[in-house]
């Protein structure tokens, strides 16, 4: 099953190749990670989305919990939460496409952040399911590029993850 | 409260100061280009000694020794580059045993790294998954803080050894010198207390047990618990088993003790963990050593309590019905003190069945052999001793029946690498041994294949006038690979013949120590009898053993518990 484990981990370097090191020495996969500072400069956020059974994700969140440089550690798919990931997509745009991949990119609530003679890039929010759902509904021929982010997920309503 | 009024040191000094406010008496090491500041302090000073090792190896496996065989902090010095990468396999079997450790290794200059500078490697990298933690100084001023943190970290919660990595301008420049007395980690507060609701669940379960059995392993000695759990099994009259990083914890000789358990262990403990109820396990991991093949092990029915210091060992392999973390000694007095107050299931039907499993005599072997047998061997060097040495072993063979057949009373007496396995540990981890218990009984038991890899330490031991019995049980096969070839590889024995071996006697004396080749089993005893009253001689034993014996009984790999091959099968 899917998860999405939240990471409070101290802002240091080899912090992020302590923990991606964990994963792939235990064997333990990563479908995406990402990491960036908290408004404390001195601590960072890492969201991993991995998947495994509930004994698989329990072993994976007692490893992280064992790294000294993990302050804190949660599973965000144990409760309410939310998730969202930033795609910038490069679609053709010639003359001929441009109406309709403006009309496709409204119907995601896209926005088109950079314009050229024959392409679009267009910025995309949402989970994952909607940002696969994006790049199924084009036509393939037309995708030139893709970039997405990788999960960043957060508790809902009152449920925090602080040091 | 008012500090004392600092003063400015070099890296050097204040690594050398850490050092002495650490009280850490011994150093191994090995200098080079990296440390050379370090060694001019070492050098001016004389609180902390230095081992000059003969490589880094033996630095690490050295400060191991000296660590599990006293429950200090084994300190190692090393240069950057090879010095560091030679060291490798000692911190990873450090690693592997939970041995605190503090590993200093020189760097390339700040400046430098990065840029593939002659002696440079990625430290910090290449040791990351065999460390508890490690840490790279970038500048003079954290120095101080993370020695601190280096000997909190690698002595504290599961114990392990802790890197520092420190570049050679970092060695030479200088700021004020503090050295806090303690340090605290927001990201690192290992659990201490046991929760007390878990506490009277297991207590609970076991004073309902019908077939109790208790198991306990490395972190019984680790966390000096050996007393707490002597009075838990003599309270209670449960049957209790060792692992080989936990022998010595319970007394082998006392009645209760039904040897160790495992790939080689007794028949009775192997059983018994099979069969049993109710199983308390003690700072022990259920590694595939010790248990088998996990399915096998759950196909009967049992309540398993888990008392460990770690999270992360607790339903790791086998899932655990009452898990306790907590600091081992602590949670067991709490166990004394609930057992006190209650009298557990009368189990007599529970040792009649043990008794009879006993009766198997799972370690027989031929005792009127002409050749040597190594049991024998082994059994005459615990006679001789009084079974009051300190016993270091390599990997293999020897190393079983060493744990088999030494009956360990004490705990920290049996050093051994359980872990990794890590041949040529034993000569350089009872240089270590022997430096923190100066005077006292030391023993490597090896075999020709081991004592090779790391056999320079010889020199050490001239050096510093160690005086360590080597009891080389030479069969001229790297013997567990022979008997593993002889099982399960239809007698291929591929390239596990030591052809071309070295006259140990005159290798010994090549050293300056002596030697003595025995080959008769009548010469054992003498021999050993004559070695041990020399008191300040290094003496290297050659024992020409059966070449075809093998360990039993065994579990073969990925097999259950209790699928034993026994002496009587073959």
């Amino acid at each position: 099953m899917r998860h999405i484990i939240s990471i409070l981990v101290e802002n240091e370097a080899g912090a992020l190749s302590r923990i991606s090191n964990m994963f792939s020495a235990r064997g333990y996969n990563i479908e995406s990670l990402t990491v960036a500072p908290t408004e404390d400069a001195s601590m960072s956020r890492m969201t991993v989305v991995t998947a495994g059974s509930d004994e698989v994700i329990e072993k994976i969140t007692k490893q992280l919990n064992k790294l000294v440089e993990v302050v804190k550690v949660v599973d965000l798919s144990e409760a309410e939460h939310i998730e969202r990931e930033l795609m910038l997509i490069k679609v053709r745009a010639g003359a001929k496409e441009r109406e309709d991949m403006k009309r496709m990119a409204d119907i995601f609530r896209g926005r088109i952040i950079d314009v050229s003679d024959n392409t679009y890039t267009i910025e995309l929010t949402g989970d994952g399911r909607k940002l696969d759902a994006f790049i199924h509904a084009l036509d393939q021929g037309a995708i030139v590029e893709t970039v997405r982010t990788g999960a960043s997920g957060i508790g809902r309503g009152s449920r925090v993850l602080r040091a | 409260m008012d500090r004392i009024k600092t003063e400015e040191l070099t890296g050097a000094q204040i690594i050398i100061r850490c050092l002495q406010a650490e009280g850490v008496e011994v150093v191994f090491g090995y200098p080079g280009g990296a440390v050379l500041w370090i060694y001019d302090e070492l050098f001016k000073q004389d609180k902390v000694r230095h081992v000059l090792v003969r490589h880094e190896q033996g630095a690490a496996h050295a400060a191991d020794g000296y660590s599990r065989s006293s429950h200090k902090v084994g300190v190692c010095l090393v240069t950057s580059g090879p010095g560091l990468t030679n060291a490798v396999t000692g911190i990873a079997t450090a690693y592997m045993d939970s041995i605190p450790m503090v590993i200093i290794s020189g760097q390339v200059p700040t400046h430098a790294i990065g840029e593939d500078a002659f002696q440079e490697c990625d430290t910090v990298g290449i040791t990351r998954p065999c460390v508890k933690h490690n840490f790279l100084v970038r500048d003079v001023k954290d120095l101080a803080v993370t020695m601190k943190k280096a000997f909190h970290i690698a002595t504290t919660g599961r114990p392990g050894p802790v890197l520092v990595d420190i570049p050679k301008d970092v060695t030479v420049n200088k700021c004020e010198f503090d050295y806090p007395e303690t340090v605290s980690m927001r990201s690192y507060n290992p659990v201490k207390k046991g929760h007390a609701g878990q506490i009277k669940k297991a207590v609970q379960l076991l004073l309902e047990a019908e077939r109790p059995m208790v198991y306990t392993g490395g972190g019984v000695v680790l966390s000096n618990s050996s007393a707490q759990l002597r009075d838990l099994i003599k309270r209670t009259g449960f049957p209790v088993t060792n692992t080989l990083m936990g022998l010595g914890a319970y007394p082998a000789t006392d009645d209760q003790f039904l040897g160790m358990l495992g790939m080689h262990g007794t028949y009775e403990a192997n059983m018994a963990m099979q069969h049993c109820d109710v199983l308390l396990a003690i700072g022990a991991r259920f590694d595939d050593r010790v248990i088998g093949n996990p399915a096998h092990f759950a196909q009967n029915p049992r309540k398993i309590i888990h008392i460990d210091i770690d999270p992360s060992s607790i339903s790791k392999r086998v899932k655990v019905d009452v898990p306790i973390v907590g600091n081992i000694p602590d949670v067991l007095e709490e166990f004394s003190r609930l057992l006190k107050e209650a009298k557990p299931r009368d189990i007599k039907a529970w040792w009649k069945q043990i008794t009879e499993w006993r009766g198997k005599d799972c370690l027989k072997y031929d005792r009127a052999a002409k050749i040597i047998k190594p049991q024998f061997v082994l059994e005459k060097l615990y006679e001789v001793t009084g079974g009051d040495a300190f016993i270091t072993s390599d990997v293999g063979q020897h190393q079983m029946w060493a744990a088999q057949f030494y009956k360990f009373d004490q705990p920290r007496r049996w050093i051994n690498s359980g872990g990794l396995g890590t041949m040529g540990f034993g000569l350089p981890a009872a240089m270590g041994v022997q430096m923190a218990n100066p005077g006292a009984t030391v023993a490597c038991v090896t075999g020709e294949s081991s004592i090779q890899m790391c056999l320079q330490e010889l020199s050490t031991c001239k050096q510093y006038r160690l005086p360590i019995k080597i009891i080389n049980l030479n069969n001229k096969y790297m013997g567990m690979v022979r008997q593993w070839q002889q099982f399960f590889h239809g007698n291929r024995y591929s390239e596990s013949y030591m052809d071309a071996l070295p006259d140990f006697v005159k290798l010994a004396e090549g050293y300056g120590h002596s030697g003595l080749l025995i080959d008769k089993p009548a010469d054992v005893e003498p021999a050993l009898r004559e070695t041990f009253k020399r008191k300040t001689d290094l003496v290297f034993l050659d024992f020409l053993t059966d070449q075809a014996e093998n360990v039993y009984p065994m579990i073969p790999g990925g097999k259950g518990i209790t699928e034993m091959i026994l002496s009587e099968d073959l």
